[in-house]
């Protein structure tokens, strides 16, 4: 963990999609107990929440959502995008987010992880995207840059976010997990890596952690599946959310690591009951990826807010026609940026 | 982790592969390696002093190539190999009749993985290079083909066959491959961090190709692996794999073809001394500043269908571009030309292959 970092610099947002948190809260207790955490109540979950004690935490749920935002703003925060509330609402400069049936992973020596200190360390230490290196993550401890690294670039690039991982249930889809009952990530790989500029990959909500001042309006609730549902199966949004992230860093000359640190992912629903819902997620894919790795944005987009607006209106003119759901994304992009720039400025706090 | 033994074991493709070595010292070292190459045709490649006799161990099956055998059968082309340097492992590549080809430094051995069990680098290399890669979009868990592994939910469909794998980089523990600056700062930093992955490097991103634990499908990508002018009467050493890297991956990236990096781990056992090496070095620490941009920026037209048409382009533009930056590239193009000449020759049907393969890969 970075010394010179502190506590009160981060918040730690979880969703919840599950009324009863406590021994998600219980198991994370030892990692999340010094930190300031948002919790985010899914406004389309019924039962209270139930919390542990001894956390410094606000909560909002769906009257608090809809005073800060409004009522028929608020639905965008429905599901997993709840969790964007927390971001919107967050005043700190690093934000750590993992999902609610995810619990502290153990290493390869057996030894808890700490996933925040290791986003904290991924966040604060260079990323190096315009050439690969081989040994992976070049600040870490025992490693370097190798023999061939241009030393031009090797004081590297501000890291905008952070990718963890996940053992136990992997992030596969609806159908790789149907086709695959029984398989379980065990790999344990010992690397944080940097992804290559104009690299692409699918980014998973499951486990990230980001800097809120360098990047915190494209990460956000935009892509909606017409099913979408309270299963990570049933969802893109993390996954378009993703795509905007890795192409406003790219643009930005930011960077965005990915490897460790792990959590433990809880076994949770059912892949072939979920098959027919993601199967509209993933023919999106097919149209998502090819578009986004054609965006370029033009040099007047110089800050976050921009490259979003850019994003959004190419999204509207090249996918809008194709598919409504693209349609509905682009308007959603393009609202995130206001409220972003509304509710950034006031100082919102929860209610009882 | 330990791959379940249950899981169908690599081909051994003992009659498809080469092991070239390159040695200017013994071969020792190819005592901890019997078990796991003696099924396979070995090239050693004697750089340095030709009267020099190199013992090659009893019970391995080889030929073996030094100075005049080069002189002999390349002729004026020889001038395009090094000489006291290990870049003249590539003449190994050009020989040799096989597919594949397995190349690794003379100061190797075997490693061990976390379990304690010997590493069988080589099995490893080839299940690299028989698996398909996936350059357009990263994959989060790594290798999506290993045991245990799958692509991601978000990868599309459409990219999960893969393309063909052309190289496979396998990594170091112990003595890292540091240039001599970081080597002089970090004398006693030795690599004891065993990623237990491999992944394919993307599409459009360039790596420090390291030759010490190497293997490429020859017939796809063999012409493009030249290790450049280095060693005695050249201004530069120790960015031989370097540039064979960069020139490599660029035609990969050009030709749809895959290159991978990670695992096998071998065990580097020997550190050269860092003051020689920053001697060797020392331009290219200044010449890769131009050189990289240079790679990042280079297009190849789309009639450039074989990786022989890709190099002899490349020359060109390195002529036109780098030979500013010093003559030295100037020679290094001509000898890039050469180095195509005499692979065409010695590999007659073999250029044909590379086109038809290249043609006919998906």
């Amino acid at each position: 963990m970075s010394l010179s970092i502190k506590d009160h610099e981060i918040d730690i947002v979880i969703g919840a999609l599950r009324s009863d948190l406590t021994s998600f809260m219980s198991e994370w207790r030892p990692i999340f107990s010094r930190f300031h955490l948002i919790i985010v109540k899914d406004p389309d979950l019924k039962e209270e929440l139930k919390i542990p004690e001894g956390f410094n935490l606000d909560v909002y749920k769906k009257p608090d959502i809809d005073c800060v935002v409004g009522t028929s703003t608020s639905t965008i925060f429905s599901g997993y995008s709840c969790r964007y509330f927390g971001y919107l609402v967050s005043r700190k400069k690093y934000i750590i987010s993992v999902d609610d049936d995810c619990y502290p992973a153990k290493d390869n020596k057996g030894i808890l992880v700490d996933a925040v200190a290791q986003h904290i360390t991924n966040l604060t230490t260079p990323a190096t995207p315009f050439f690969f290196n081989t040994l992976y993550d070049p600040f870490t401890e025992g490693a370097d840059f190798v023999r061939g690294y241009p030393f031009s670039l090797r004081s590297g690039v501000q890291c905008a976010l952070s990718c963890g991982l996940w053992l136990n249930l992997a992030h596969y889809d609806a159908p790789t997990q149907a086709l695959k009952p029984e398989e379980r990530n065990s790999r344990y790989v010992d690397a944080v890596l940097t992804v290559p500029a104009r690299s692409l990959m699918p980014i998973s909500g499951i486990n990230i952690a980001f800097n809120q001042e360098v990047i915190g309006p494209a990460l956000l609730p935009s892509l909606r599946l017409g099913g979408e549902g309270k299963f990570r199966w049933e969802t893109m949004e993390d996954i378009w959310s993703g795509m905007c992230v890795k192409v406003a860093c790219d643009h930005l000359g930011l960077g965005v690591k990915t490897g460790m640190p792990y959590v433990w992912r809880n076994d949770r629903g059912d892949a072939i009951a979920s098959l027919r819902k993601e199967w509209e997620g993933v023919k999106l894919m097919e149209e998502v990826v090819p578009f986004f790795q054609s965006v370029r944005l033009p040099r007047e987009a110089t800050t976050t807010e921009d490259c979003v607006a850019e994003v959004a209106n190419v999204v509207k003119e090249q996918l809008g026609s194709k598919d409504p759901i693209f349609a509905r994304a682009a308007k959603a992009m393009v609202d995130w940026v206001m409220l972003w720039k509304s509710v950034g400025s006031s100082t919102s706090s929860p209610g009882a | 982790m330990a791959e379940p033994s249950t899981i169908s074991p690599a081909p051994l493709l003992k009659d498809e592969l080469d092991i070239v070595i390159p040695t200017i010292r013994n071969l020792d070292f190819l005592e901890m390696w019997r078990p796991f190459f003696q099924p396979y045709h070995l090239i050693i490649v004697q750089d340095g002093d030709p009267s020099k006799t190199i013992k090659v161990p009893e019970g391995f099956d080889y030929e073996l190539y030094n100075r005049n055998d080069i002189n002999r059968i390349l002729g004026p082309k020889s001038s395009c190999i090094s000489f006291k340097d290990s870049a003249c492992r590539c003449f190994g590549y050009m020989v040799s009749k096989k597919k594949y080809i397995y190349t690794i430094d003379d100061d190797c051995f075997v490693a061990k993985d976390p379990s304690g069990k010997d590493i069988n680098a080589l099995e490893q290399h080839i299940k690299n290079l028989l698996c398909p890669s996936t350059p357009f979009f990263f994959n989060t868990l790594y290798d999506p083909y290993r045991a245990g592994a799958d692509f991601v939910r978000g990868y599309p469909f459409s990219l999960r066959e893969g393309v063909p794998t052309a190289v496979s980089h396998g990594l170091w523990l112990n003595i890292p491959d540091y240039d001599a600056p970081t080597q002089l700062v970090k004398p006693l930093e030795r690599n004891t961090r065993y990623v237990d992955a491999i992944m394919t490097i993307p599409k459009g991103t360039l790596f420090p190709m390291c030759g010490m634990n190497l293997a490429f499908n020859r017939e796809l990508i063999g012409p493009a692996m030249y290790f450049g002018l280095m060693g005695d009467g050249q201004p530069i050493g120790r960015y031989d794999d370097m540039w064979a890297g960069w020139c490599t991956k660029v035609i990969c990236d050009h030709l749809g073809l895959g290159v991978k990096t990670g695992l096998p781990y071998i065990w580097h056992s020997k550190a050269s001394n860092p003051f020689v090496n920053l001697r060797k070095e020392y331009k290219g620490i200044y010449w890769q500043e131009e050189l990289i941009p240079f790679f990042q920026s280079v297009t190849l037209p789309k009639d450039c269908t074989s990786v022989q048409k890709c190099y002899i382009e490349i020359s060109k533009q390195v002529k036109a571009k780098l030979g500013k930056v010093d003559d030295y590239f100037n020679k290094l193009a001509d000898a890039m030309v050469t180095w195509i000449e005499a692979w065409d020759e010695l590999n007659p049907s073999g250029a044909k292959s590379a086109e038809l393969s290249n043609g006919a890969s998906k």
